[in-house]
């Protein structure tokens, strides 16, 4: 860090830092690939079926030969990497159209060999849709640590947030009988944790990760315990909620494959397409979002100017607990009508992971999410068509992606300059 | 934690009249007091969580303004009786007819213990160096794995089978740690991001690995656990069959001694305390700080991976599955932070909470206290003993950097005299 800056002070001009990590990742992955067609040739052919009952056009289904379908993908990927080493080489950023064509080919043809030689077709309509549910709370998430982290708190406890408003949801609803009333009061646990968050991180300054993990367990401890002892008993009244039905977007719903998966989705859903850019815009084009930003950058700086940085830390934590408890109501109020002890199942890491992956943007972050949610579903659809990949390696893929985007692999992520650093004035 | 005690120790002892003044200062304002204020906060807010769901509290409050006492003798008697409960299942059976079974709860508070102390030191080191490892349970169910799969499938004698399945364990929980340690060291990879993917990424391997024949997964059998495993590795038992503490109980206190040498009397420890206390001078002074971090998640890699063997060729020799961790590559975090990252303390804490857990699942059976309540008091205990200001002003005790009010008069009178 130090000898970056030192050299750019000596040499001012030397600004275009291209890292060929992007076009390594390709390589390695396209490699990887080949060989794993190679090694595993299959015979036959794969079925992907494309429409859904009630739509608008109905597409017929295709059956492709699987594996020229797997090389022809393999062949794009591989003009992809050329393309993405040529334009390092010419000193130039890999747009990030060309990284999400290779990963498309990739996975596309990673279907065509899985499916090879199964009756069982790919409803692709399906799979789309499942991998946007899967995705929901994990871009909630991902979007509440995007604004936390923005704001200098890291926040592990996003994990705690998803379960308190999937918690409270439950209750609420229950009572109340309204899915809404339980989405508000999820919006109010996830908050209620992240000023607990913030009392003990920003006021007391304890270490932010600590309190992160601490909260995790606490929640966790929480609501199991609270589970057993007051809603299983009671589970007519307390703990069978309502839920959002799902409502089509007319016109929307009808494009064939993406309309069914996209616009005929619950209430959350479509707050989540909402949720996304207004974070984007909350934080890039208001003077609150610069405010929040020049808080987790440079906390003395901003004071400087008058910004009171630990009230803007608090508005940042408490804005993105709100966000991340949404996506804890989805588990209640949405997926299932009740609540279960640890259901969000890791699912606040996941979104850590795509806070990272999305390199502490919300867009960004937000399509992380949403491809950890395709990971997820795919190996759904490949234990349909008993493709030979053990799911647990499926279920691994986000982690390790995760592992390698953070440690450089796979573009460059650097957290906001003063992430996890409390201010104290001096 | 440790700026507390230097301020202590730098500050300067004012005349005799003061000293003792300032020895119970030092006694009250030190990171014990704190502990043991958090943990009585920390009970109390367990105690609040019984209340609120007991029926009989319940049943008796609907009542409360005609006979308010009954709502009190409820609240007595549930709370009594789940702390009770937690007693007996944890240090002393009182129903039992001989000294010996009497005994056996504090038998079993110590064999919980046993993998928390390991893996606590494991985090602590980390601490001590500035490392954060959330990667316990990934750490753990590597070196299960590893050490199981020596434990079951290869044959050997007595001793040396044992020793290799636990060295065996250790490597593996090493090598899981050691990732990180290198990604952090040589790409700048956080850690606690790593650890945390590791431990999903460990999980889903041993997950596999349990459920392919030929691999874990006991022959004949469809469920993902591993067979028995075989006599010449099992831990034996220490105090004969009656009780479950194993040898695993011993290698944590030898685990305790060492730790205490590595941090304490070894330049290897003086590397890593440096390294945790001031990378940049660390450096300057000639430290390699990459080595070391990779080092450092060796060592406590290894430490937690002692715990994960321990579990399977100590307390669960039947075969083991993917929860053989047993959340307790988290607990270690807390069992860390609780015992302040020292290897004494350390060895306290685990045997805290190896009580808590053994009392723990005594009171849910006998009281119908969920246990899930141990694991909010222990959060409850660390989050109050991360946040000493809290707990200071909740118990009025007196800031660590201050001097006592009537040090501080005499020091003004010196200065004025001066």
């Amino acid at each position: 860090m130090t000898a970056a800056t030192e050299t750019e002070a000596v040499e001012p001009r030397h600004v275009t830092v291209v890292s060929r990590k992007a076009p390594v990742a390709f390589g390695v992955i396209t490699l990887l690939y080949g060989l794993l067609l190679a090694l595993a040739s299959r015979e036959g052919l794969t079925h992907f079926r494309f429409a859904t009952d009630g739509d608008f056009v109905h597409l017929p289904s295709v059956a492709l030969p699987a594996m020229t379908t797997a090389w022809v993908c393999g062949l794009i990927a591989l003009v992809l990497t050329g393309l993405a080493f040529a334009l390092t080489q010419a000193a130039r950023k890999v747009p990030i159209w060309v990284s999400v064509l290779f990963a498309v080919a990739v996975l596309f043809g990673f279907l065509a060999w899985g499916g090879a030689g199964s009756d069982a077709d790919f409803p692709i309509a399906r799979l789309l849709a499942s991998s946007v549910l899967l995705a929901v709370p994990l871009v909630f998430g991902a979007l509440g640590g995007v604004l936390g982290e923005r704001a200098g708190v890291v926040n592990i406890a996003i994990e705690a947030q998803l379960l308190a408003g999937a918690f409270t949801a439950a209750i609420v609803g229950s009572l109340t009988d309204s899915p809404w009333a339980g989405l508000v009061a999820a919006i109010a646990a996830g908050m209620l944790v992240a000023l607990v968050l913030g009392v003990f991180a920003i006021t007391y300054r304890v270490e932010q990760i600590i309190v992160g993990v601490v909260l995790n367990v606490l929640v966790i401890g929480l609501t199991s315990f609270f589970y057993s002892q007051v809603l299983v008993p009671d589970a007519q009244r307390l703990n069978s909620t309502t839920r959002f039905g799902s409502w089509a977007i007319p016109g929307l719903s009808g494009i064939p494959v993406i309309g069914p998966a996209l616009f005929r989705q619950s209430v959350i859903v479509y707050l989540m397409y909402i949720a996304v850019p207004a974070v984007w815009f909350a934080m890039f084009r208001t003077r609150w979002g610069l405010r929040l930003r020049a808080v987790g950058e440079h906390p003395q700086a901003a004071d400087t100017v008058g910004i009171k940085v630990e009230g803007m830390r608090y508005a940042g934590i408490l804005v993105a607990g709100g966000v991340v408890g949404i996506g804890g109501a989805f588990y209640t109020v949405v997926s299932v009508s009740s609540f279960g002890k640890e259901m969000t199942a890791g699912a606040g890491f996941i979104a850590l992971a795509a806070v990272i992956f999305g390199k502490w943007d919300p867009v960004r972050a937000a399509m992380a999410a949403l491809l950890f949610g395709a990971a997820s579903s795919l190996q759904g659809a490949l234990s349909i068509v008993r493709a030979p990949v053990p799911s647990q390696f499926m279920l691994m893929l986000p982690y390790v992606v995760t592992i390698l985007a953070v440690a450089g692999f796979v573009g460059r992520s650097r957290p906001p300059a003063a992430d996890g650093t409390p201010y104290v004035k001096e | 934690m440790s700026d507390t005690q230097t301020s202590a120790e730098h500050r300067r002892v004012a005349d005799d009249s003061d000293r003792w003044r300032e020895a119970l200062h030092r006694i009250v304002s030190g990171s014990w007091a704190v502990s043991l204020g958090a943990i009585v906060l920390a009970v109390l807010g367990g105690s609040i969580m019984i209340i609120v769901t007991d029926p009989g509290v319940q049943q008796a409050s609907a009542y409360f303004f005609s006979r308010p006492s009954d709502t009190f003798a409820a609240i007595g008697s549930s709370v009594g009786g789940a702390y009770y409960a937690l007693f007996r299942g944890a240090v002393w059976d009182f129903g039992a007819d001989s000294f010996a079974g009497a005994i056996r709860p504090l038998t079993q508070s110590l064999t919980m213990a046993t993998p928390l102390i390991m893996a606590g030191l494991g985090v602590a080191v980390g601490f001590r160096a500035g490392l954060f490892n959330i990667g316990g349970r990934g750490q753990m169910l590597v070196a299960a794995a590893a050490g199981g799969w020596i434990g079951f499938a290869v044959d050997m004698p007595w001793p040396l089978h044992m020793l290799v399945a636990v060295l065996a364990g250790m490597v593996a929980g090493a090598v899981w740690a050691g990732i990180a340690g290198v990604l952090k060291a040589y790409t700048g990879a956080h850690e606690v991001i790593t650890t945390i993917m590791l431990n999903y990424v460990g999980f889903y391997l041993v997950s596999y690995l349990l459920a392919t024949p030929g691999l874990l997964q006991a022959p004949g059998s469809s469920n993902p656990k591993t067979p028995h495993m075989l006599t010449s590795a099992i831990m034996p038992d220490l105090l004969g069959r009656r009780y479950n503490l194993h040898l695993g109980f011993i290698f944590a206190l030898l685990a305790v001694a060492y730790v205490w040498w590595l941090l304490n009397r070894s330049s290897t420890g003086f590397a890593f305390r440096a390294v945790g206390e001031n990378p940049a001078a660390a450096k300057v002074a000639g430290i390699d700080v990459p080595r070391t971090t990779v080092s450092v998640m060796l060592v406590a890699g290894a430490l937690v991976g002692l715990a994960g063997v321990t579990q399977v060729l100590g307390t669960v020799t039947t075969g083991f599955s993917y929860d053989i961790d047993a959340g307790i590559g988290f607990d270690a975090i807390t069992v860390a932070l609780l015992g302040g990252s020292r290897p004494i303390g350390v060895m306290f804490a685990a045997i805290l909470f190896g009580a808590f857990k053994a009392g723990g699942s005594v009171m849910q059976a006998a009281e119908g206290v969920p246990i899930e309540i141990v694991q909010v008091v222990q959060a409850l205990i660390v989050l109050f003993i991360a946040a000493p200001p809290l707990v200071r002003a909740v118990f009025r005790l007196p800031q660590p950097g201050k001097r006592p009010k009537r040090g501080k008069r005499a020091a003004r009178r010196q200065e004025v005299a001066a």
